[in-house]
Parts: structure tokens; C-alpha cells; sequence
């Protein structure tokens, strides 16, 4: 067939329940992550309030043992595995390619497998709950309580599901990795990528590494339960679980960290007019948080009885890691410093972002001290600890994104006045809900009982904690319908409605199925920036007459022949990645029913072949030269 | 600052070639991390043995014979890839039936291998000694399983002329994969195996 | 992230050279263990002789001697990452 008519060259924008399910366009799938993480949101968001309500008072009865918990170790997985890592995969997705000036990703159709690995693993932990019940060893698995009761699905649930979700989060990574470092546009040297950018390769890359250490643990866990090895029990070792969760836990608390750094990263220096402060320092300092968190893993097991030498060493190990931390901070108090700040509602949650990230960081230099660990671990002093760098960070920051974003995603605002609601509750919610269990905690109160005596004295502050804690609900709710509500109703926002700085704003909203018109070419760090704004003797900005929004073709004499018609060539859509994720989903259902469940695996592994090999044999491009 | 750090060429067609090529070397970096995380294991059980059967099983003549054949089939692999450059599709292929051959053999001495150990009492469950070996030396067989899966689908392609089309697998691929088999394969072959007896 | 790394590709004469090598380096292993002589330094020795296997795969039958720099970095980050990890894991457990 041949393809020559110019309208060809730009492809249409396919509608229709197929056109998703075969999509490859990295738009679309980070759609997908996205909002399937927001499903799984109020899903942890439910399990939160049942927990609160069980403990507002002493000898709670809301729940039973059994259900408290299912519903905090739940509460973990959804929130780190479901959750936070997917939206941090769905910005990625999203901004990547558009932030190098790519038109894709690396690999498109292996990207649609993750997305949709991703998805069948979802359903395979969340549906444990009415198959016989959901995993309830929390989310750390620790041996040999979760290698007990093999009769018993629940924890293969969770060696299952955590195995296939790191399955999928390893290829995502090795696809982000492999899009960064050889797709960029002409002139987008590795120093001028977006600090987003920067920081989605350290995750990708800590990943990649961590992963397969848990995939092992999980094999180990799951042969321990199902074929009689003794990997935790017997003549093995319990502590090697320890060790090998850690090893991927602790990268793990970065790969949800770093991507919400990266968002502020990118939101605080156009709301402040300036260029981000020290932006090498941001993306070193965010490299060196990578290397480091490799070497910190087992300050989470200092009252597991390393001996003290492993314990002054890895202590050392972890008040070091403050150190790039505390430089991002002040690279970011730097850019606001002087600056004309729009208290815009992306600023105001990223301001949200770094001073909670903040008390989060501080308690969590409290733990790095051994002594001091010994009184603190196990209590709600941690819980507080790290909502405060997860929620308070992690989530303020993706919503930050959020609101900075989704002008670019549908061509509207999120509503204003709706947004502010939404963040002053929030902020208000979450100390009220987290703020107090600090002093839960340092009083003695241990985290995982489903309840507590009277008596204690726990009473006040934990009614305190579950009031909060429906003030976030309120205020997530105000969120959803402001999300429902904009997409068709917003405000137009235009293409560059927060006069940005990065490649993706110098595009239409919603961007065209393959992105760039024209692959632009890169001269500056915030190119396009540079490309609305020169410089006057005083190093004011002064907005240049000629260039609005819309689409710039970066059409300078360095690259303008006909060629580019060429790529526009777009991966054409497939079924292939789905099956594959089907057949792999299905043996995972298979493996939590052994031994009968053999043939449901037989059965999967069909699928999974079929998928597959169509897909590794399937010619890449659509209209190519070769059919 | 330099602009002439630009990677890829500003437009035509990607060579999506060195792009497959990160991907895979970013991934067998993963590989080490599995392998290497069960080869720990394994040091850390090599004398868990519950007072039954461990290292003296080891048939070091036996294995040292069947790792000359998975060293070999680097040899054909690398011949074939050499001869898919040259575009000499049956010297590819002759290349890759070895190859794929030389693997099997390997996975034939592996099962023979295990039956064996079973027979002597040393089993997946008999101890922290055993659970770590089936499972280093199970997954690399499972390796060499794939990666002889692939070789077959490459013999294929190879039949009908279509190994030079543009799919999401090629022989180069496939090489690199099956190289790194074979370097897990070296270092297990140490560490189980000689430092063991 | 240059190309300019690429050095003139090996010819099938050079495999066959390596592979030889290779198998003379595998006896060497094999013979290693039976010298009582080498018995002290034998843990280290069979790690060098190993290492000396893989590093010559790598560099010549994977190429990475000829090809980008960048495929290097990615790899080694996970050769000469696990090393490290485990030693302490190992170490900690009182393994080693």
C-alpha cells in the first residue's frame, strides 16, 4: 500500500473502546496509569478511614483482627504499589517524550504491556478480598509469618501480585531508560533534559536494579509457602527476606519521592518567573539520592540485631542521604527567593510539597540515629514519619502535577476556586491526621494492633487523627468532581496558559497524536523559554514580539530538509501487548490456586505464547517500505 | 555549552537499532541483580545441608563437560551474528541451528544432572542447601530455555528470508541474550561447583 | 554517548582464537581444585579465572570493547553494583 497524500502524514486520532485497548501512544497510557491509580486511591483511601475508625476509640470494634489486618497491609501495597508508583508512571509516560522531544517512547508496544500488567495485577491483588481474602502479613511480608499456613491464599496473593507488578514496573523502566538516552531531540544534551526528566531516569534506573532483588525474595517466599523449600524456615534464615526486601524497599521509598521532586521541580520555577536555582545541583544532588539509597537498606532492621558495626555504618550511611535532600530543598527556597511568585494552585501544593517533605525529612533523620530508632521503631512515631514524606511529599506533589498539567492534557483549568477548597482542606486534614501520631507514637503507642487499651491515654489524639482524616476524604472528593467537571466544562486554558518553560507547553493542548510537528531543535536548559524571552542589559526577561504559544517550529537552518516527513510514522496500534499481559495475569491466578490451579497456568502460558511470539514477529511500523 | 551533543540525527527514520540495544543491556544489568541476589542465597546455604546429601554430589567431570558445551555455543552464536552482518543468511542459519542445538545438549546434561541429584536424596525441600541450588541453577536452565525458544523462532525467520525485517526481535538481540546465559553459566559454574568440592 | 568508540569489528579467525582461549581457561579452572598446592589461594584464583571468562564474552563475543560507550555504563552499573550488596548482606549474616 502506499501512503503518499499529505494529510496522511499527520495520523488522525483513533476514538472507540478498541482504539484504547490496541493503543501504543504513550499519551494515552499514561492516561491509563493515571487514572487507574486514582480508582486504586480511593480505594487506600477507604481502607485508611476503616482503620481510623477502628482506632478513634480504646477497644475499637469496627473490625475485627482479622479484617484490621488485611485492611492495613492493603492500605501499604495499594497506596506504594498501586498508587503512588502508577501516577509517578503515568506523569512519566505522559512527559517524557514530550519534555526530549520525542515522539514516542522507546519501545510503544512494550510500554502498552506494562500499562497493561500493570492493570491485571491490580485486579489480581485487589480482587483477593472476595477470593479468600486479601494479603494480611503487611506489606513488608516479613518471614516466617509469611511463609506459614500454606493451605492459606492470602500471602500468595501478595507473591503473585507484587512479582507481576515488578514485572511490568522492570520493562516500563528499561523503556524510559532506553527513550532518555537515545531518542532526544537534536541539541537536547543530557544537561538540558527537565529536572522531571532527570529525575524519572534515577527512578527508571533504581528500579531496574531493586526489582529483580524483590522478584527473587518473592520467588523464595512463594517456593517456601507452595513447594516445601526452606529459604525463611527450616535450616534457612528469615533475616535473608529482611535483607532482600530492604534492598528493594529502601530504592523503593525513592521511586516514590523522586518523581514528585521532579514535578516541583518543574512547577516552582515558572510560577516564580525565575530559572530553577542551581538546576545541576538538583539533578546531581537527585543522582546522588539514587546511589545512596542503594546503601542505606538496613536502617530499617536496626532492632533486628545487626551487631554494632553494620549499625554505625548504615546509621552514617543514612544522615548522609539528608545532605542532597537538603540541597534540593534549598535549591527550591532559592528559585522562589526574589522571584514574582503567582500563587497559582500547582504552587500552592508544591509549596504544600516542600514544607511537609520537610518535618517528614527531619523525623526521618530522628530514625537514622540507632538509639533513638530502638525507642521509636514499630510505634506511630513512623507511621507520622513517613506519611509526612509520602502523602505530605509523595502525594501534594502529584497533585501539584496535577493541576499544573492538566491544562496540557485537555485544553482546560481544573477550576480555581474548587482547588483552593481542595488544598486548604488537605493541608488542614492531613497535620490534623498525621501531625498527632508523632506524639502517639513517641508515647508508646505500636502501629499494626488493631486496637489499644483504655486507659493509655491514646484516646484524644487518635480522635483527633480520624477527624483529619475525613477532611481528606472531603477534600479528594471536591478533587474527583473537579476533575470530572473540568475535563468538558473548564475554563479553555490555551496551549501555554502558565507561560512555561518546557517543550511540552510549546504544543497544542491536547497534543497531536505525534507530538511535535516538527522535532524542535534544542539550544537551553528551558528551551522554550528562550524562545519567548530575550535578555535586556539588566538580565530582565523581555518577551519577544514575534513568538506566541501555539506551535514553534524550531525551523532554524540546522535542520530543516524534507526528511522529517519520514517519522511520522507512528507505531501502529496492537492487540499483541494485552494478550501477552492476559496470559501472564492468568498464570498468575493459576499460581495462587496451586496445585489445581497447573492448568489455569497451563493455560495462561498459552496465551502468554501466543502474545508473544505475534508480537516479536509483527512487522513495527505502519505504511513502513517493507509490506 | 556544546550543541553538538545531539545523539540521534534531527530527522528521518530513528536507527532504532542502538535503541533495542540500550534496552537489552539495561535489562541483562537487571539480570545480574536476579541472579546475583540467588547466587547470594546460595553462598549463604552452601553448607545448610540438614546432614543430607550437599556438594559431594557434584559430578565435576560431568559438569565441567556440559559447561564446555554452553561456552561452545557462544562460539556459534557469535559466528552466526557475525555471519547475519555479512548478510549471509545461510552461514546465519547453520550458525543458529548449532547454537540452538549446543543449548539443548546443555538443558539435556542439566536434567540428567538433577534426576540424578533427586535419586541421591538432595531435593528442592531437603534443605536450605538444596532449595538454594534448584532454584540458581532452575531459573538459569529456564534462561536457557527461553533463549533456545528464541534461536528456534530465529532458524525460522531465517527460512523464509524475513530475518532482515523490522521486528521487535532480531539475531543481534538474541545474541546478546544468549551470551549472557552463558556468562551466568561461568559464574555459577565457579561458585556452586568448584569452590564447593 | 559518542560513536566514535567503534573500533574495526573482529573477524570469525579471532573467535575461534577466543573460544580456545576460553576452553583452555575452563581446564585451567577444572584442574585447580585437584593441586593441593593452590589450596590457599584457591577461593581467589577460581574468582580471577572466572572473571577473566567473563570480562573476554562480554568484550569480544558481546562486543562491548567495540560498541558504545553507553551500553557499558548500563551493564556495569549492575555487574559491579551486586558485588557490594551482597558482600554486605553476606557479611551481616555472618556468611562470609
Amino acid at each position: 500500500m502506499v501512503i503518499d497524500t499529505s494529510k496522511d502524514l499527520v495520523p488522525a486520532r483513533p476514538t472507540g473502546i478498541w482504539s484504547w485497548i490496541t493503543t501504543v501512544d504513550h499519551k494515552r497510557i499514561g492516561m491509563m496509569y493515571g487514572i487507574t491509580a486514582l480508582v486504586a486511591f480511593f480505594v487506600a483511601g477507604l481502607q485508611a478511614l476503616l482503620i481510623r475508625l477502628q482506632l478513634t476509640n480504646a477497644n475499637g470494634t469496627v473490625l475485627s483482627a482479622d479484617a484490621y489486618n488485611q485492611l492495613f497491609t492493603m492500605h501499604g501495597l495499594t497506596m506504594l504499589l498501586i498508587v503512588v508508583m502508577p501516577v509517578g508512571a503515568a506523569f512519566m509516560n505522559y512527559f517524557i517524550p514530550l519534555h526530549i522531544g520525542a515522539r514516542d517512547v522507546a519501545f510503544p508496544r512494550a510500554n502498552a504491556f506494562s500499562f497493561w500488567l500493570f492493570l491485571f495485577s491490580t485486579v489480581i491483588l485487589l480482587s483477593s478480598f472476595v477470593l479468600g481474602g486479601a494479603p494480611d502479613g503487611g506489606w513488608f511480608g516479613y518471614a516466617p509469618l509469611s511463609t506459614q499456613l500454606e493451605e492459606y491464599v492470602r500471602m500468595d496473593y501478595y507473591a503473585v501480585g507484587a512479582q507481576l507488578l515488578g514485572v511490568a514496573s522492570i520493562m516500563a523502566s528499561a523503556n524510559f531508560i532506553a527513550t532518555v538516552f537515545t531518542m532526544r531531540a537534536p541539541g537536547m544534551s543530557l544537561m538540558r533534559i527537565p529536572v522531571f526528566t532527570w529525575m524519572a531516569v534515577v527512578v527508571s534506573f533504581l528500579l531496574i536494579f531493586s526489582l529483580p532483588i524483590f522478584g527473587v525474595g518473592l520467588f523464595q517466599m512463594f517456593f517456601d509457602r507452595n513447594f516445601g523449600t526452606q529459604f525463611f524456615g527450616g535450616g534457612g534464615d528469615p533475616l535473608l527476606w529482611q535483607h532482600l526486601f530492604w534492598l528493594f524497599g529502601h530504592p523503593e521509598v525513592y521511586v516514590l519521592i523522586l518523581p514528585a521532586m521532579g514535578i516541583v521541580s518543574e512547577i516552582i520555577p515558572v510560577f516564580s518567573r525565575k530559572p530553577l536555582f542551581g538546576y545541576p545541583f538538583v539533578v546531581f544532588s537527585g543522582i546522588a539520592i539514587g546511589f545512596m539509597g542503594f546503601g542505606v537498606w538496613a536502617h530499617h532492621m536496626y532492632t533486628a540485631g545487626l551487631g554494632p558495626v553494620a549499625e554505625a555504618g548504615f546509621g552514617v550511611a543514612t544522615m548522609m542521604i539528608a545532605v542532597p535532600t537538603g540541597v534540593k530543598i534549598f535549591n527550591w527556597i532559592g528559585t522562589m527567593w526574589g522571584g514574582k511568585i503567582r500563587f497559582e494552585l500547582p504552587m500552592l501544593f508544591s509549596i504544600g510539597f516542600v514544607s511537609l517533605f520537610v518535618i517528614g525529612g527531619l523525623s526521618g533523620v530522628t530514625h537514622s540515629v540507632v538509639p533513638s530508632d530502638y525507642q521509636q521503631h514499630d510505634s506511630y512515631y513512623v507511621v507520622a514519619h513517613f506519611h509526612y514524606v509520602l502523602f505530605g511529599g509523595g502525594v501534594f506533589g502529584f497533585v501539584a502535577g496535577a493541576y499544573y498539567w492538566f491544562p496540557k492534557w485537555t485544553g482546560r483549568f481544573l477550576d480555581k476556586r474548587q482547588g483552593l477548597w481542595h488544598f486548604w482542606l488537605m493541608l488542614i486534614g492531613f497535620n490534623l491526621t498525621f501531625a498527632p501520631m508523632h506524639i502517639l507514637g513517641l508515647n508508646g503507642m505500636p502501629r499494626r494492633t488493631y486496637r489499644y487499651g483504655e486507659g493509655l491515654g491514646f484516646e484524644f489524639w487518635n480522635q483527633v487523627a480520624t477527624v483529619g482524616s475525613f477532611i481528606i476524604g472531603l477534600s479528594f472528593l471536591i478533587f474527583a468532581w473537579n476533575l470530572i467537571r473540568s475535563r468538558k466544562h473548564g475554563e479553555l486554558a490555551g496551549d501555554d496558559p502558565w507561560d512555561g518553560r518546557t517543550l511540552e507547553w510549546s504544543i497544542s493542548s491536547p497534543p497531536p497524536v505525534h507530538n511535535f510537528d516538527e522535532i524542535p531543535v534544542v539550544e537551553h536548559v528551558d528551551d522554550y523559554w528562550h524562545r519567548k524571552y530575550a535578555t535586556d542589559e539588566e538580565g530582565r526577561a523581555v518577551r519577544m514580539p514575534d513568538v506566541s504559544g501555539g506551535t514553534v517550529a524550531a525551523d532554524t537552518d540546522t535542520g530543516g530538509d524534507d526528511s522529517h516527513e519520514e517519522d511520522m510514522h507512528m507505531p501502529s496500534p496492537s492487540y499483541y501487548p494485552i494478550v501477552a499481559a492476559a496470559g501472564i495475569g492468568t498464570m498468575g491466578y493459576g499460581f495462587v490456586y496451586l496445585p489445581v490451579g497447573w492448568i489455569v497456568v497451563g493455560i495462561g502460558a498459552l496465551i502468554t505464547m501466543w502474545g508473544v511470539f505475534g508480537w516479536s514477529l509483527e512487522p513495527v511500523t505502519r505504511g513502513g517500505e517493507h509490506e | 555549552m556544546s550543541s553538538q551533543a545531539a545523539p540521534v540525527e534531527a530527522h528521518g527514520h530513528h536507527d532504532v537499532r542502538p535503541i533495542r540495544k540500550a534496552a537489552m543491556w539495561v535489562f541483562l544489568g537487571s539480570e545480574c541483580m536476579f541472579f546475583g541476589s540467588m547466587i547470594a542465597t546460595f553462598l549463604l546455604f552452601r553448607n545448610e545441608t540438614a546432614d543430607g546429601p550437599g556438594s559431594e554430589l557434584f559430578n565435576i567431570p560431568f559438569t565441567s563437560a556440559s559447561s564446555f558445551v554452553l561456552l561452545m555455543s557462544s562460539l556459534t552464536m557469535v559466528l552466526a551474528h557475525n555471519a547475519f552482518g555479512n548478510r549471509d543468511a545461510r552461514g546465519t542459519r547453520i550458525w543458529l541451528a548449532a547454537t540452538a542445538l549446543l543449548g539443548t545438549v546443555f538443558l539435556a546434561g542439566q536434567i540428567f544432572e538433577f534426576t540424578e541429584f533427586v535419586h541421591e536424596g538432595l531435593t528442592l525441600s531437603s534443605s536450605s542447601f538444596g532449595s538454594a541450588f534448584y532454584m540458581l541453577t532452575g531459573f538459569h536452565g529456564a534462561h536457557v530455555a527461553i533463549g533456545v525458544m528464541m534461536l528456534m523462532a530465529m532458524f525460522y525467520l531465517s527460512l523464509d528470508g524475513r530475518l532482515y525485517d523490522d521486528r521487535g526481535l532480531n539475531v543481534e538481540l538474541v545474541g546478546l541474550y544468549w551470551h549472557f546465559v552463558d556468562i551466568v553459566w561461568i559464574v555459577i559454574f565457579t561458585v556452586v561447583y568448584l569452590l564447593q568440592v | 554517548m559518542t560513536d566514535t568508540a567503534h573500533r574495526a569489528h573482529p573477524t570469525p579467525r579471532l573467535y575461534w582464537l577466543i573460544a580456545i582461549f576460553l576452553a583452555v581457561v575452563t581446564a585451567i579452572e577444572v584442574a585447580v581444585p585437584q593441586i593441593d598446592a593452590l589450596d590457599p589461594i584457591k577461593v581467589p584464583l577460581l574468582w580471577i579465572l572466572a572473571a577473566l571468562k567473563f570480562f573476554t564474552v562480554v568484550g569480544f563475543f558481546m562486543h562491548l570493547r567495540y560498541d558504545k560507550k553507553l551500553y557499558r555504563t548500563l551493564f556495569f552499573f549492575g555487574v559491579f553494583g551486586v558485588f557490594p550488596l551482597f558482600i554486605v548482606v553476606l557479611l551481616s549474616l555472618h556468611a562470609l
